[in-house]
């Protein structure tokens, strides 16, 4: 007798957990061969608030973390997306890739979060400064997160381009809520378990699914979004996003040029979009006359 | 408490003795009648034919007549920058372009009490503070960055350094030749040229600078300056041939920026509003924080986008710096600011000082005890008494809005939780403060303030070697620093 296969919901991920959308709604991404890949959910509005919530909780937590730890957290994901390799090439396949390039991404994903697990404890040291004032204060400017940084991540390549912009923004320390790949949804809802057994604290990453005509604008104008990241090249979208962004000053980044394949997508030019410098001073005592000997 | 407050060692200045005046002669400050446009190297009258009067805030005289800049006007001077951009200035070895940079710097020094008059005659701030801060700043930040002109490669790793083209620059008036400065000087060390617009209130010393510029033989079109209000700066903004837009001015006006080059390729940065808290620790030195709370709120007549507005005092020792600054708010001097005696000058235009008595009757509206120097203020011109305001709730607008003057709320906190929370419950993210003789605290502190420039045990202290720029909606981008030229490479 033939054993039935037992089918995954494939569900979003809020704050460590995996809720449907509160809409109830669904849609059904198919493959090039018109097989339904699954009942995906369809994230409402609400479920972009309630990501943006729990970002914003584990904002404090994250971007405290020593950073040595956080890229210790970035080397366990890819540890864990390794073991799980099988699993995403063969949903990879179902959404039309072949064999050869569905390994090949999932390689390269995995090897992206470790490049990225790297810059966690080094970044600050490129970027940030000690600055020469000319009056007796000591300054030092260093990089810190922006906060809550909102993604509308690559159509094609769904695996690989959502771990390589993922992966340098909270590489930095910041908290992100994440649109997967519209049609092509399912390795992006595995990849959240990947991330839920990986010491990733709940909010760090939340990852919705659903459409970007219906939900852009709402990564877009939330007040409390801190940074938005788009990684399309639609002309109309972009003009979108930045007129909302404007609501709140928010920093809007448009990846649409970048090859996620290539070296150019590892550069810690990337974890620098979302970041911001804090310059500190303080004044250095300068009584008696003293000066440094030998 | 009130036990405290009468064992207070305070030493009252209680004495009436009037300072003797001490004008600054205004001999140096040669202003022409009118001023054109400086756009290709020369001064061009404007295609609009209008010009519009700039005058002394602190008397009310007119001292010059400043040309109004039209989208026509806009036109020629992208076109003078474009052209400079593409046939001169980005094919220059950058040592060359460098050399032009450091010799404006000298310039400047050359001519700095010139310039420091002229800024607060036509600007309204104290001859101390233009004379000791802004136009040696203005200096030192020119001489800074002509030294990264040929350096850049090493400030960026790895990276292709490619400048943007024409850059649109767009400044206030509260440190008018100043930021004209922090705007130019990157973008020129940078390899772009610029179309700048002063501020309408504040022209002057920006065209002084572009005699200055024509002096030093910089070629025709690197730097034009412009001039007009708002309609000019929108011009600039939207005008189709400029890469990137430099603004420093308010949040409201940044978001209308931001909003307007939607669907360009224009790289921006902002600079905008602030709200910063000024925290005192009951473990502070006493009369230093109150020095620099003072420092903080009251230079440059609160017309300063880091200003310290939000005073925070750690409960148990409320009583005593509240009465310290009390004491030190009623020996401000407020008055003519060519008197270098003067601690707190004009209020920019009469357009500000409307807007702050505004906010004055808010807070009584509201309920809040006012505290004010009682000192007789010059009959003409535009002042406002320094102002303290005590009994103020999180919620109030003037813990929550930016005033851009000599206006400081009150509000007290007991544990650095409850400090840090406050603190951060603002829009905005410019700057912070911070006074406690523990170095651990400080640190907790200025790790968890979101503000972009953190001053501990000190306030309102600028570098060109220091980047400043601010977090949230305070705008985004670095003026300053290493981190200032990422402003103006691709």
């Amino acid at each position: 007798m033939n054993r039935l296969e037992v089918l995954k919901t494939y569900k979003i991920y809020i704050g460590g957990q995996f809720p449907r959308t509160e809409s109830g709604r669904y849609y059904t991404p198919k493959n090039r061969s018109g097989e339904v890949l699954a009942n995906v959910c369809l994230s409402s509005r609400k479920d972009v608030r309630e990501a943006v919530s729990a970002a914003r909780a584990a904002f404090g937590g994250w971007s405290a973390k020593p950073a040595f730890n956080r890229g210790q957290i970035l080397y366990r994901i890819a540890e864990v997306l390794e073991g799980r390799k099988t699993q995403f090439i063969d949903e990879l396949m179902k959404q039309d890739a072949s064999f050869a390039q569905a390994e090949a991404e999932v390689n390269l994903s995995i090897d992206r979060l470790i490049y990225f697990a790297g810059w966690c404890d080094k970044f600050q040291q490129v970027f940030g400064s000690v600055n020469p004032v000319a009056s007796s204060h000591f300054n030092f400017s260093v990089p810190e997160p922006t906060g809550v940084v909102s993604i509308v991540s690559p159509q094609e390549n769904s695996l690989l381009g959502l771990v390589s912009v993922m992966a340098p923004v909270i590489a930095g320390g910041n908290t992100c809520i994440i649109l997967a790949s519209e049609m092509k949804p399912l390795c992006s809802v595995t990849f959240a378990e990947v991330i839920h057994a990986s010491d990733v604290s709940g909010g760090v990453v939340n990852i919705l699914t659903g459409k970007p005509e219906e939900l852009v604008k709402y990564f877009a104008d939330h007040m409390d979004i801190n940074a938005i990241i788009y990684c399309e090249k639609d002309a109309a979208t972009k003009q979108l996003i930045q007129e909302k962004a404007s609501l709140n000053v928010k920093r809007a980044f448009f990846y649409d040029s970048i090859n996620w394949k290539k070296e150019e997508a590892e550069n810690p030019y990337l974890i620098m979009d979302t970041q911001e410098i804090k310059t500190t001073w303080h004044p250095i005592e300068n009584i008696g006359g003293a000066k440094a000997g030998y | 408490m009130s036990k405290a407050v009468k064992k207070n060692n305070t030493v009252k200045l209680d004495f009436n003795i009037e300072y003797a005046p001490a004008p600054e002669s205004k001999a140096s400050a040669k202003i022409q009648p009118s001023y054109d446009l400086f756009i290709n190297g020369k001064f061009e009258k404007p295609a609009s034919k209008k010009y519009f009067d700039t005058i002394n805030p602190a008397t009310e005289e007119k001292l010059s007549s400043i040309a109004e800049a039209n989208a026509t006007d806009v036109n020629k001077a992208v076109k003078a920058a474009r052209n400079a951009y593409d046939n001169t200035w980005s094919k220059m070895p950058a040592k060359e372009r460098a050399k032009y940079i450091y010799r404006i710097a000298r310039m400047i020094q050359e001519r700095a009490r010139e310039f420091a008059v002229i800024e607060t005659l036509d600007g309204g701030k104290p001859i101390r503070e233009s004379r000791d801060i802004d136009i040696p700043l203005v200096a030192n930040h020119f001489f800074y960055y002509a030294g990264w002109t040929d350096k850049l490669a090493y400030a960026f790793p790895n990276k292709k350094i490619q400048s943007l083209g024409v850059a649109g620059q767009i400044i206030p008036w509260n440190f008018p030749l100043l930021m004209a400065a922090w705007k130019i000087a990157p973008a020129l060390a940078t390899g772009n040229t610029v179309v700048l617009k002063p501020a309408e209130t504040t022209s002057l010393t920006a065209l002084k600078l572009a005699e200055i510029i024509q002096e030093s033989d910089l070629p025709p079109g690197v730097v034009n300056i412009i001039t007009g209000a708002g309609a000019t700066g929108a011009a600039i903004v939207n005008h189709p041939d400029i890469n990137k837009i430099a603004f420093t001015g308010s949040t409201d006006v940044g978001k209308i920026i931001q909003r307007a080059v939607a669907g360009t390729n224009k790289k921006v940065t902002l600079e905008l509003g602030g709200k910063a808290a000024n925290i005192i620790f009951d473990d502070a030195p006493i009369d230093q924080a109150v020095e620099g709370v003072i420092n903080g709120i009251f230079f440059n007549q609160g017309h300063v986008c880091c200003a310290g507005s939000r005073l925070f005092v750690q409960e148990s020792v409320y009583d005593i710096i509240l009465k310290k600054l009390k004491d030190r708010l009623s020996t401000l001097i407020v008055g003519n600011p060519m008197d270098k005696n003067t601690d707190i000058g004009a209020i920019n235009s009469k357009q500000q000082m409307d807007n702050i008595h505004k906010y004055l009757r808010i807070g009584e509206k509201e309920g809040l005890e006012m505290y004010q120097n009682n000192c007789v203020l010059p009959k003409k011109g535009f002042f406002i008494r320094p102002t303290l305001f005590t009994n103020v709730a999180q919620s109030s607008r003037l813990a929550q809005e930016e005033i851009f003057g000599p206006v400081l709320t009150i509000q007290t906190f007991r544990t650095d939780d409850e400090v840090i929370e406050k603190a951060n419950n603002t829009p905005f993210g410019l700057s912070a403060g911070v006074w406690t003789d523990k170095g651990s605290k400080i640190f907790n502190l200025t790790t968890k303030l979101r503000a972009g420039v953190i001053w501990a045990n000190t306030y309102n202290k600028f570098d060109p070697t220091s980047p400043f720029g601010g977090y949230k909606e305070s705008g985004y981008g670095r003026e300053g620093g290493l981190h200032g030229l990422g402003a103006y490479l691709k």
